[in-house]
């Protein structure tokens, strides 16, 4: 396990390599999650005031 | 033969690409992450260590796929700018838009990897050899890209005018592509070529080959959920996402 995390002594290098890529596709999806539940939202907020102006 | 091109059409259309854009995009997730968790193990329990970089070279397993995704989105994004401007459909350009971040996206993991490669091979974070600065034009490619969408308030105007901007930064992928063979670099050769086949052992081809599918997966779920975004964005006022929304409300 230590020598795993070691790395041959190329842990500084390998881990932040792996360590931003899963970090940004991890959050990439996260943001888009975001974004269609604030697109969501607006959109259901057309729908009231469009009711409410029917009405 | 007329029946498949009527289908096409139909998919052209924001309405009908909708769901199944949705479907698709979480077929595609599953297999990113089933493809990224295998080649995540292969890159460090099945890939041998390398005779002469030891366990540094490792960080190849996700540079050189981030790298080939880079090019390839920016590809597939010039070739829906262009659908996008002769035929005037709308899907295309809003395909196009939602590529763009991913690429960037890609982009930033290839010189950043590449610079935490570089820096245990070659001694230096970062030179400005033909490869890199190449690379780092597509980062600003793909930022200039988005900025210039978002700075055009008349959407169909903006996806114009980004759509030109794309097709004319197109001539930047053949230089990073070939930057290796027309001048003296830093950075070494392709490891893996189209004419004259590998240069490293078969299973460590097989696990970048492993991660690039699955960064495929990854980055077609990522664009395909975005453009869902788009569509609601855009046709917010239309009937159609009015009562998709108030229905799934309920």
């Amino acid at each position: 396990m230590k020598s795993f995390i070691e790395m041959g002594g190329y842990a500084l290098y390998v881990w932040p390599s792996f360590g931003v890529a899963a970090l940004l596709l991890a959050l990439e999806p996260l943001l888009l999650r975001r974004r269609r539940a604030a697109v969501i939202r607006r959109i259901q907020r057309l729908n009231r005031m469009n009711e409410t102006r029917q009405q | 033969m007329s029946s498949k091109l009527i289908n096409w059409f139909r998919f052209s259309s924001p309405t009908t690409f909708y769901p199944l854009a949705g479907r698709m995009s979480r077929g595609f997730a599953w297999a990113a992450v089933v493809l990224i968790a295998v080649g995540l193990y292969m890159s460090f329990f099945v890939a041998p260590t390398d005779y002469k970089q030891g366990e540094g070279y490792r960080i190849i397993f996700v540079h050189v796929p981030a790298a080939w995704m880079s090019m390839l989105i920016y590809l597939v994004m010039a070739g829906w700018s262009f659908l996008g401007l002769v035929f005037n459909t709308r899907l295309s350009s809003m395909m196009a838009t939602a590529l763009a971040p991913t690429g960037a996206l890609f982009t930033f993991i290839a010189l950043w990897t590449g610079a935490f490669w570089g820096k245990p091979m070659w001694g230096t974070w970062w030179v400005w050899d033909a490869r890199l600065t190449s690379e780092l034009i597509l980062l600003f490619l793909y930022i200039g890209f988005i900025a210039l969408h978002s700075a055009i308030e008349d959407t169909r105007r903006a996806d114009r005018a980004s759509a030109i901007l794309c097709l004319v930064g197109a001539v930047n992928i053949p230089v990073i592509h070939f930057s290796v063979k027309w001048w003296n670099t830093l950075h070494q050769g392709a490891s893996v070529s189209m004419t004259s086949g590998s240069s490293m052992s078969a299973i460590m081809l097989y696990t970048m080959l492993v991660m690039t599918l699955g960064f495929w997966a990854y980055a077609i779920a990522v664009a395909l959920s975005r453009v869902r975004c788009i569509i609601l964005e855009r046709e917010r006022e239309s009937g159609w996402v009015k009562k998709l929304i108030t229905e799934n409300a309920q």
